[in-house]
Parts: structure tokens; C-alpha cells; sequence
């Protein structure tokens, strides 16, 4: 195994390298000074400050910001509430509804995308910010569900007992102990459904209105028709924003997995 | 506390308030998730109206179209792109995952911070590296004529490799970090005792190491290659026109053709395949499971 | 104030279609402290649930102060429970978790203050209010469970094998707190545990446990003095169970008996020789077979001619006798209990 340890060293290394290349490279050209990606022009911001002044780009990024946190929250507020709800009754239905949520991020999402145009339209809905909240949410609340499921699994069952036992109803137990229990896990869930949102082209692209344009159709209808250097300074300083949330998010990770144990104490015997 | 009154409140009573807690879930399942795919099946069997919209026409025209040659074709070569970009996936993916279950303890915390950023960077701007690598006079050019290789631009963008190299670039990241949690809960000793009795290093890794990461691989496999048949765009902005998938298909149809129905007997014929493909998928995972492993 | 702070009537319970209690009566005095004794999956966590209210019983009733509490939802009876894994509110302080219960009630921040420090003194905590529950030792945690539940005082109170997950000195030395703090504070205690020893310690009466019933209820003396059945006898305390009969005058069999005498009331003496097999002089005839020191005391196993094997324990680790050694084997009358006669119902 010792020899081959340097060639595996030597593969994650190149394989890494090759993984950033793209990215490295948008970063960098959205410094050049010359239009022209293949000729380096000198180091220049300019790009950045037609991104600044670009009204329409704005507005996308603030559609994407809405839309992200809308379905976010939505999906962790829907998603919680069921994952907590199914840990006190279980329903015989239980199984297959859980199974149809989890559905939108099972199927390809030209599908969903496509399933969600057509139904929109028989439902006569408008297209529009209402229409991707709708979509949007429909694909990550399996993200939220799943989180606080996993969760809620190592919870320990007595803290809610003993709360009980002191007095409190159900409702309080709820509040008081299994939400403040759940915030972490709430809060990756929200992180995961607000990239995983910020991040959609395909299903955004069909159940959006004419006017709404979030920041991925954007850039990606700028890709097709011609690309300026702008989209390259847009995109590195979402790099920027990204390369910050994977740091918070790991560092929160870290704080809430020493503060709060998973099961109780000690492992006593069980039913007596 | 003394001589406080008992309340009389009945235990059954709260069942009440906890179906008000799954009652959204419910909800939001029914009306936004299984209403539009039971409308998706119904409107594939619609028929298209002349110009604009639907008939409540029942045929099977729609399904019977789809073994037209050409859209035929379609399914197959999406398939085909699948299959091959799953591979190559399997091929850098596994690998590295393995290799990064080897690594100490710090150094797999920092791995796996290196591959959350690209994780989770937008697809469309690591799409956008690959234009400037593949496009004529683009980065690879650059290099390749840069080191006397060629002397005209490769014009890699608008390829079926370029797409290909898009897809397995997209989606290796999963099969990464599936290989890699499976990988991660491997027992080393298991391989020492392997060596000890007389295997090779490479015997000991195909006897035991493989077996033992096979649902790590699997779901990995499931992981990469269902997108893979629907990610469209990564063929529309690196294949052009030349390279048309299902996806592509669907949305042509929908978008230009204003062929609703027959979107949704793709869309329904595709969701089948895929649906196939999961079924094998737990097939083989229940067997591997059964034999012992994993 | 009824006569009885609890009254558990014919109480029966079972999961998925295993019986786990199978009608259990009992009554607890005020301020009385009644231990469940029994080994695993006899049902007294059950039992303690079920008083509590976190599980409700199949049937039978559960008074609390002479009113019917049985529907009656966990939170709203005047009973409090210690948990076993101490169910410490991992994201509240020590002061927090205290105040809990108060706080429901919506009692006065001041009142609450006043009562969170006296119920950390009273358990020797104090000034650990700010902790949090993952800073503290076992021991510690244990106390802040008991402060806990004592804030409310309540008239009776549940503890689930608390001392379990402690060490013996530590948990010797709770054992005496424990009881100075429920004599103190005139509280009913209702304990579990399957040690023996911490049970004949801090009771004033003992519910031995067997399967979902009870077998015996009684003082720890009673107990250990006069066992019902061979079970008690066998769990509590070191017992020889002996079949025989009573023979009457003439030789005839009266009746079957079954005795049970305690290892260290066995006596020995050096057997004579000559004399019948089976008795000689006053007692029975046995080999040694084993000698060995348990728990600071002299064991010592003997055979019977008919190849029963019985416990004799001694203070101290010399004796005369050695392995393979015949002796005779005797005991005082007073000392033998007859058991198993009729345990049908574990009631007082």
C-alpha cells in the first residue's frame, strides 16, 4: 500500500487542479482588459464596473435572492413542521406521501420542468415570481424534510418527556425544546434549498413570466447569445459569496455538533 | 402545589393538533407534486391543436410518434451519452474517493472543504470555464499551440467530446462523495489481514476494498447517470445545435413546436426509463445486501 | 388529602401483544419511600410510566391523592419524574433547566430566582446555575435532574434508576443524600432499581418485581427475613432453596415444603464418622466442593448425598474445613422460611 499511497497523493492532486481549472479561469479573465478571453489585455476592474452599473443584472440577482429565500423558507416551514408531526402519529398514508415529496429531486428536471409549464397553464396561473416559488419550493422541501428527519432520528425521546413531566403541553415541547434542538439541522436544510434554488436554470427557465428573469437564465441566455467578460466578473464574486457560505457553514457545522449531544447521557437499560 | 386541582384533559385529544403539522406537507404533495405528474400523463395523451394550445382529443399518436426514427435515435444517443459519461465518471470518481478515504484526519476535512466550493459554485459558471478552455483560440488551444502540438485551433466547443467532458464534470462530484462516505467507513485492518494471508495489493482491493464500496459506487451510478439524461443545457452551450439530447428535444418541443402532448409522452416515456433504471438499482443493492456486503 | 398519596388498582399493560404488566395493585403512603425491585424487562419502568402518565395503562386505575388521574395527560398531575439518562435540556443552563417547570407555570422571575438557588442548594449545586448540562459530570447532572424535579414540589416523586451510571462510591454516597433529602423533605418516593443492596438501604418498604407482577411487598426486613417465594429469596440476598417433607411421627409424608435459608445461617460441623447417609446427628450429610472468597466472605459449596448443592457464606476467610471435606450440615429452625405457597397476586 506505501508505494501506491504517492500515486494516489499525485491523483487527487491533478484531479483537484483539474476541478478548479474552469473556475480559476472565469476569475481570472473577469480581469482582463481585452473583450476577447483569448488575448490577456492587462489587469482591469472594468468589467466590474459595468456589472455595477448594469440595472438589469441587479434585477436578476434580486429575483434569484427573493426567490431562494421564499422556497427556502417556505420548504423548511412545510418541511419541519411534517417531520416533526410524523415522529407523533404515522399514518398508514405516511410511506407514499413521503415518497411523492421526495419525487422533484428524483426526476430529471427537464421534466419538472416541463410538468410544472404545463400545469401552471391548465391551471391558468400567471407566470411568474408566484409560479417559481411554487416550483422551487416543490424541490427543496425533500432537502429540508430529509435534514430534519435525520435528525429528529437521534434525537433523544426523554428530553421531550421530561418536559412533559414538568408540566409542559405538547405545543410547549415543541417550541421550547424540539425546535431549538432542530435549528441547526433547519438551518443546513434552508442553506441547501437556497443553493440548490439561486442555482436552478432549467425548471426556472420554464415556469418563469416574460418579465421576471432570475440571475441563472440570465447568464445563461448571455451564454448563448454572446458572451461579455461582465458574466466573468458576476461570476467570481458569486464565487466569492459561495466560497464565505461554505466556510460559515462548516464552521456552524462544527460549533453545534460540540454543544449538543446526540442521544441522551448515558445509555441506560431500556424498557424495564 | 398543594391541593391544586387536577385538570381533566384527555390524552387522546392531541392527534388533532398534530395532523394540523403534516396537514401542509400533505397538501403541497398532492396539489404541487403528484397533481402536475398525473396531468403530465393525461396531457400525453392529448392532441396538439393547430397553432396554439390542446384538444381533448384522446389518441396514442403521441407515443406511436416517438418510435419515429429520429426521435428514436434521440433516446438512444442520450442513452448512449449517459452510459459513456457514467464510466468515465465511475473511472476519475472512484479513485478519488477511494484515495480520499486514505487521507489523515485533517486532510480529509480540508479535501472535502476543497470540493464543497466547486460543489457548490454554480453549475453555469463552471460550465462557463469549460467555453473558455474549449472555445477556438480558447485556453486549450492556447496551450496546445503554445507547445508546438498543433497549429490550428482545435475548436473543441461545439463537440460531442467537449460534451461529454461537461457532463462527467458536472456530475463526478456525486460519485465522489458517495464513493467517499462509503469509502470512509471501510475497515483498513480488513485489507492488512488480506495482505497477510497472502494477497496482493491489487487482489486485496478487487476482493475486498470493491466489494465493500459497491453500494457507495452504486449509488453513486444512480446519482450521475439520471441527470445525466436530463441535463441538457451542458449539451446546448457546449454541443450547439450538433448534439441533441431527450432534454433538448423536450424543450424544442414545448418551446418552439408548441407540441404539448408529445413533451409530455417523452417526458413520460423518459420518467419510465428512469424509473427502470431505480428498480435495477434496488434490485442490485437488495442482492449485494443479501450476500453479506455492504 | 386522601389516606394514600397513590393508589395503583389493578393495573395491566401490554406492547404489541406482550404482556408487560399483568395486574398490579399498590399503595403509597405520604412521604414514604417504595422501591421496584427486579431485573430487566420486569416492568418497573413501565409501571413508573404509567403513574407518571407518559404511558397509559390497558386497564385498572391510577389515584393520585385520592383522585382518578388514569386519562390524565403527564403534565398536568402533581407528580415529577427523574429520568434515567437524566433528560437534562441540552440547550438550556443548569438554571434553566431548574427554572423550567416554573416557568410554564409563569410564576414571578424573582420567585423564580428564589426557588432555582434553594433547589441547587438543596442538592449542593450551588452557583452552577450558569452551566451548561454538557460542562458537568455525572454525578452533577444527576443532581441538577433531582433539583429539577424537586422545584415543583411535588407530593410524590419517580426516580428511574437514577445512580445506575455512577460509580460505587459515588453512587454509596448518593444513596445516603438521597435519603436525607426525601426524609427532609417529606416527599413520597417511589425508586427503581435492580440493586439489591441500594434498595434494602433507603427503603421503607420494597415491591419486588418479577415479570410483570409483583411478588412480594414489604419492609426491607420482611424481605430479606421472610421471602415469599424462592424468587424473592434468591434475589434478595444469598438463599438455599431446599425441597423435602414433612414427616410425621410414624414416618409418613405430611406434606411438600420448600424452604429457603439464607447462606450464612448454614451451619457446619465435622461429620462423625460412621452414621447414616442421609442425616447425622442433627444435620445432613455433605462434601465440600468449593471454597472461595467473595465479596470480603467465605463461600462454601457443599454437596448433598443426593447432589443438591448448597451456600454456605462466613464472615471472615479461615475455616477449618477444606475441600473434599465431609461435613454436617445444619440450621437454626427459626431460620428456615417456607416459600412458594400461594404468589398468585402481588397485592399487600
Amino acid at each position: 500500500m506505501r508505494r501506491y499511497r504517492k500515486a494516489a497523493y499525485l491523483y487527487l492532486a491533478v484531479m483537484t487542479m483539474i476541478l478548479y481549472l474552469p473556475i480559476v479561469l472565469v476569475v481570472v479573465y473577469s480581469f482582463n482588459e481585452s473583450k476577447i478571453s483569448s488575448v490577456w489585455g492587462g489587469f482591469s476592474l472594468k468589467w466590474y464596473e459595468i456589472l455595477f452599473r448594469d440595472k438589469a443584472m441587479f434585477e436578476a440577482l434580486k429575483n434569484s435572492i427573493v426567490l431562494a429565500l421564499s422556497a427556502s423558507i417556505l420548504a423548511a416551514v412545510i418541511g419541519t413542521l411534517a417531520a416533526v408531526g410524523f415522529t407523533k402519529i404515522i399514518p398508514r398514508s405516511k410511506g407514499i406521501v413521503e415518497y411523492v415529496s421526495m419525487l422533484p429531486i428524483m426526476i430529471p428536471e427537464i421534466i419538472l420542468g416541463m410538468v410544472f409549464m404545463a400545469y401552471f397553464a391548465m391551471l391558468g396561473l400567471r407566470f411568474g415570481m408566484l409560479t417559481l416559488v411554487l416550483a422551487h419550493t416543490a424541490f427543496c422541501i425533500p432537502y429540508n424534510y430529509m435534514t430534519v428527519k435525520a435528525r429528529l432520528v437521534g434525537m433523544d425521546k426523554s428530553l421531550g418527556e421530561a418536559a412533559r413531566d414538568l408540566g409542559a403541553s405538547e405545543v410547549r415541547v415543541f417550541f421550547d425544546i424540539t425546535l431549538p434542538l432542530l435549528v441547526p439541522a433547519i438551518l443546513s436544510g434552508m442553506l441547501l434549498s437556497f443553493a440548490m434554488s439561486f442555482d436552478d436554470v432549467i425548471i426556472s427557465l420554464f415556469v418563469t413570466g416574460v418579465n421576471i428573469n432570475t440571475l441563472p437564465i440570465k447568464i445563461y441566455t448571455q451564454m448563448k447569445t454572446g458572451v461579455t467578460p461582465e458574466i466573468n466578473a458576476l461570476c467570481t464574486l458569486i464565487l466569492g459569496a459561495t466560497i464565505m457560505l461554505v466556510f460559515i457553514s462548516t464552521r456552524l457545522n462544527r460549533f453545534h455538533a460540540k454543544a449538543q449531544p446526540e442521544n441522551g447521557e448515558r445509555s441506560g437499560e431500556n424498557d424495564d | 402545589m398543594r391541593g391544586k386541582r387536577m385538570g381533566k384533559v384527555p390524552i387522546k385529544s392531541r392527534s388533532y393538533s398534530l395532523w394540523l403539522m403534516i396537514l401542509p406537507l400533505y397538501l403541497f404533495t398532492l396539489l404541487l407534486v403528484a397533481g402536475p405528474l398525473i396531468y403530465m400523463v393525461i396531457l400525453s395523451f392529448l392532441t396538439r391543436a393547430d397553432g396554439w394550445g390542446i384538444v381533448n382529443k384522446f389518441t396514442f399518436d403521441n407515443y406511436i410518434n416517438i418510435f419515429d426514427p429520429v426521435y428514436l435515435n434521440t433516446f438512444v444517443e442520450s442513452f448512449r451519452l449517459a452510459i459513456l459519461c457514467t464510466v468515465l465518471i465511475i473511472l476519475i470518481g472512484y479513485p478519488f474517493g477511494y484515495f480520499m478515504a486514505t487521507l489523515s484526519p485533517v486532510w480529509k476535512k480540508r479535501m472535502m472543504m476543497l470540493l464543497m466550493i466547486p460543489f457548490w459554485t454554480s453549475s453555469l459558471i463552471r460550465l462557463y470555464g469549460w467555453i473558455i478552455i474549449f472555445r477556438a483560440n480558447g485556453t486549450l488551444d492556447q496551450i496546445l499551440m503554445g507547445l508546438r502540438l498543433r497549429d490550428t485551433p482545435l475548436k473543441l466547443l461545439y463537440t460531442y467530446p467537449a460534451v461529454v467532458v461537461g457532463m462527467v464534470y458536472a456530475l463526478v462530484q456525486f460519485m465522489i462523495l458517495s464513493v467517499y462516505s462509503s469509502a470512509e467507513k471501510l475497515d483498513w485492518s480488513l485489507l492488512e489481514a488480506a495482505r497477510d494471508l497472502g494477497a496482493s495489493s491489487l487482489q486485496a482491493f478487487f476482493t475486498i476494498s470493491l466489494k465493500l464500496t459497491l453500494p457507495g459506487l452504486l449509488s453513486g451510478v444512480i446519482l450521475t447517470f439520471i441527470p445525466s439524461m436530463g441535463l441538457f443545457f451542458i449539451a446546448d452551450i457546449l454541443g450547439g445545435n450538433k448534439v441533441v439530447l431527450v432534454g433538448s428535444l423536450i424543450q424544442d418541443q414545448l418551446m418552439k413546436a408548441h407540441n404539448w402532448p408529445f413533451a409530455a409522452a417523452l417526458s413520460v416515456v423518459l420518467m419510465l426509463l428512469t424509473t427502470i433504471v431505480i428498480f435495477l438499482y434496488k434490485r442490485i443493492t437488495h442482492t449485494t445486501e443479501i450476500e453479506g456486503v455492504g | 388529602m386522601a389516606e394514600n398519596i397513590l393508589q395503583l388498582e389493578n393495573i395491566t399493560k401490554s406492547f404489541d401483544d406482550t404482556g408487560v404488566l399483568r395486574g398490579i395493585n399498590l399503595s403509597v403512603g405520604h412521604g414514604e419511600f417504595v422501591t421496584l425491585l427486579g431485573s430487566s424487562g420486569c416492568g418497573k419502568t413501565t409501571t413508573l410510566r404509567i403513574i407518571a402518565g407518559l404511558e397509559v395503562p390497558d386497564s385498572g386505575r391510577v389515584l393520585l391523592d385520592g383522585q382518578d388521574v388514569t386519562d390524565i395527560e403527564p403534565n398536568k398531575r402533581d407528580v415529577n419524574t427523574v429520568f434515567q439518562n437524566y433528560a437534562l435540556f441540552p440547550h438550556m443552563t443548569v438554571a434553566q433547566n431548574v427554572a423550567y417547570s416554573l416557568r410554564l407555570k409563569r410564576v414571578n422571575k424573582q420567585v423564580i430566582e428564589k426557588e432555582v438557588n434553594a433547589a441547587l442548594s438543596l442538592v449542593q449545586l450551588e452557583g452552577f446555575g450558569k452551566r451548561m448540562p454538557s460542562e458537568l459530570s455525572g454525578g452533577q447532572m444527576q443532581r441538577v435532574a433531582i433539583a429539577r424535579a424537586l422545584v415543583n414540589k411535588p407530593r410524590l416523586l419517580l426516580l428511574d434508576e437514577p445512580l445506575g451510571a455512577l460509580d460505587l462510591q459515588l453512587r454509596r454516597q448518593m444513596q445516603t443524600e438521597l435519603k436525607q433529602l426525601q426524609k427532609r423533605l417529606d416527599i413520597a418516593f417511589i425508586y427503581i432499581t435492580h440493586d439489591q443492596e441500594e434498595a434494602l438501604n433507603m427503603s421503607d418498604r420494597i415491591v419486588v418485581m418479577r415479570d410483570g407482577r409483583f411478588e412480594q411487598i414489604g419492609t426491607p426486613a420482611e424481605i430479606y427475613d421472610y421471602p415469599r417465594t424462592s424468587f424473592v429469596a434468591q434475589f434478595v440476598g444469598n438463599a438455599n432453596i431446599i425441597h423435602g417433607s414433612v414427616v410425621g411421627q410414624k414416618g409418613e409424608t405430611i406434606t411438600e415444603s420448600t424452604l429457603a435459608v439464607r447462606s450464612e445461617h448454614i451451619q457446619l460441623a465435622y461429620c462423625s464418622e460412621g452414621g447414616s447417609a442421609e442425616s447425622v446427628e442433627n444435620g445432613l450429610c455433605a462434601t465440600i466442593t468449593q471454597k472461595s472468597i467473595v465479596g470480603g466472605m467465605l463461600r462454601i459449596v457443599l454437596r448433598l448425598q443426593d447432589g443438591t448443592e448448597l451456600t454456605a457464606t462466613r464472615l471472615g476467610i479461615n475455616v477449618e474445613y477444606d475441600v473434599g471435606d465431609r461435613v454436617s450440615v445444619s440450621w437454626d429452625a427459626a431460620h428456615a422460611v417456607p416459600v412458594d405457597k400461594e404468589s398468585q397476586d402481588g397485592g399487600e
